[in-house]
């Protein structure tokens, strides 16, 4: 089971985010556990400045942007 | 973790690039950025016979007379319109490509080691390229202040990101040249300069919220720029299309403000309220420009209007960052970790920067 976690307060990026990521996680057979973390004070003390985030099982892998499907999919595999 | 600040949805939120998730062009010529080899001259092309255009179809297909009011005013917009639109697209392909080579987290990092006078010119000037939004205020002043980087410099950077708007600068040097380009930029630089060391001074550390220093913390270390230069483009393609998307009801808003003013609002008029000799004109270009919250390149066409018909240039740049850079919205999200005392500190810092800009412009110039 891969833990992912988007970090955002639900902003129209953080949808778009969640969304390649459950993509990302399906094209790779992954079981992908996908949580919204909205609460700045958890956003924060991850270290995240710049929303939105990905983290793949608690490693932040992206801050600010929203990269392509198959950069998420990188991402996940490395 | 409780701490009362709750969650919120900021549609604002975000700004950073999207990458496309389109199917990849087919040609490898036109995958690696050959369309803009394209895509320059026709823009060129269209931008330089703009005004021969909107003047015919104003006086020959819509018959009005371009010395009348109306005549004027239409004219106005309809070469405003495209002008305007079509220079922020140029602008912000730019700009949102070498942002890709910046992050927020890199600035942190390069401020962090910095102390005294050194780090507030430092983060005042980094404030410029550095992509910012005032959504993302609270965790990125949080994260410059817990890897230690100072209040003061915190603070340069927290004025000089929204004032010293890049895509404000860039439009100014198309409208109005490189003299009130740079002196935008200049006086928007000293501005965070002295605020931010004034403010780092005044030793205001315990008028920060308890939590920002307590809450526990890590700095993460992700580097988002290992792009290829294609990707790059696609991501500033792709900021063309986020940001013109969201901000056109704002430039059209902005266009026809300026078009009634420009058609409309007589010399005599604009000279007695934003001319040079009304000295209380800059502290009240000021207290409207600060409700007023609207994007920067909104923002251009009153400008242009503005001092076309005689306003003050040292008024109106107050007015103008004002509007950009004082917001409202970003000082309420900014009390979520700053002290009412601190709040006020700093509108207050930042506002008399922007007074004493004002003044001294209509007074020199």
């Amino acid at each position: 089971m891969t833990r992912i976690e988007i970090f955002g307060k639900g902003c129209a990026k953080c949808e778009l985010l969640t969304e390649r990521a459950a993509e990302a996680a399906k094209n790779l057979g992954l079981q992908a556990d996908i949580v919204k973390v909205k609460d700045i004070a958890e956003i924060v003390s991850r270290g995240i400045m710049t929303t939105p985030g990905l983290a793949v099982d608690g490693v932040v892998k992206v801050q600010g942007h929203v990269p392509s499907v198959k950069a998420i999919e990188d991402l996940m595999k490395g | 973790m409780e701490n009362g600040l709750g969650t919120e949805n900021t549609p604002a939120c975000g700004c950073g690039g999207t990458q496309p998730n389109g199917k990849p062009l087919h040609s490898p010529f036109l995958r690696k950025g050959g369309w803009l080899l394209l895509a320059l001259p026709a823009w060129f092309l269209v931008y330089y016979w703009l005004l021969p255009a909107t003047e015919w179809l104003t006086s020959s297909v819509f018959g009005l007379d371009l010395g009348s009011r109306l005549g004027s005013a239409v004219a106005f917009f309809l070469y405003d319109a495209p002008k305007v639109l079509l220079l922020l697209s140029l602008v912000v392909l730019g700009v949102t490509f070498i942002q890709t080579f910046v992050s927020p987290e890199r600035t942190r990092d390069i401020l962090a080691r910095r102390a005294g006078a050194w780090g507030n010119l430092l983060a005042s000037l980094l404030g410029i390229i550095t992509p910012f939004c005032s959504c993302s205020a609270v965790p990125l002043f949080i994260g410059f202040v817990r890897v230690g980087v100072p209040l003061g410099a915190t603070f340069s950077f927290l004025v000089s990101a929204p004032m010293v708007n890049e895509v404000a600068l860039f439009m100014l040097l198309g409208l109005f040249g490189w003299k009130i380009a740079g002196l935008y930029a200049a006086t928007g630089v000293g501005i965070a300069f002295l605020s931010g060391w004034v403010l780092g001074k005044l030793r205001m550390e315990k008028h920060l919220e308890a939590w920002v220093m307590e809450i526990p913390f890590t700095a993460s270390t992700v580097d988002n720029h290992g792009m290829a230069l294609p990707e790059r483009l696609e991501v500033a393609v792709q900021g063309v299309r986020d940001i013109l998307g969201k901000v056109w009801p704002y430039i059209l808003a902005g266009i026809a403000v300026g078009a009634f003013i420009h058609g409309y609002v007589p010399e005599s008029l604009m000279a007695r309220f934003m001319g040079r000799s009304a000295w209380w004109s800059v502290p009240l270009a000021v207290i409207v420009g600060v409700p007023l919250y609207s994007n920067a390149a909104g923002v251009m066409p009153i400008v242009q209007a503005l001092l076309g018909k005689g306003a003050a240039l040292g008024t109106v740049l107050a007015f103008m960052m004002a509007v950009i850079g004082l917001s409202l919205p970003e000082t309420i999200i900014l009390r979520k970790v700053l002290k009412p005392t601190l709040i006020a500190v700093f509108l207050g810092v930042v506002a008399t920067g922007i007074l004493v800009v004002g003044y001294l412009f209509n007074l020199i110039l």
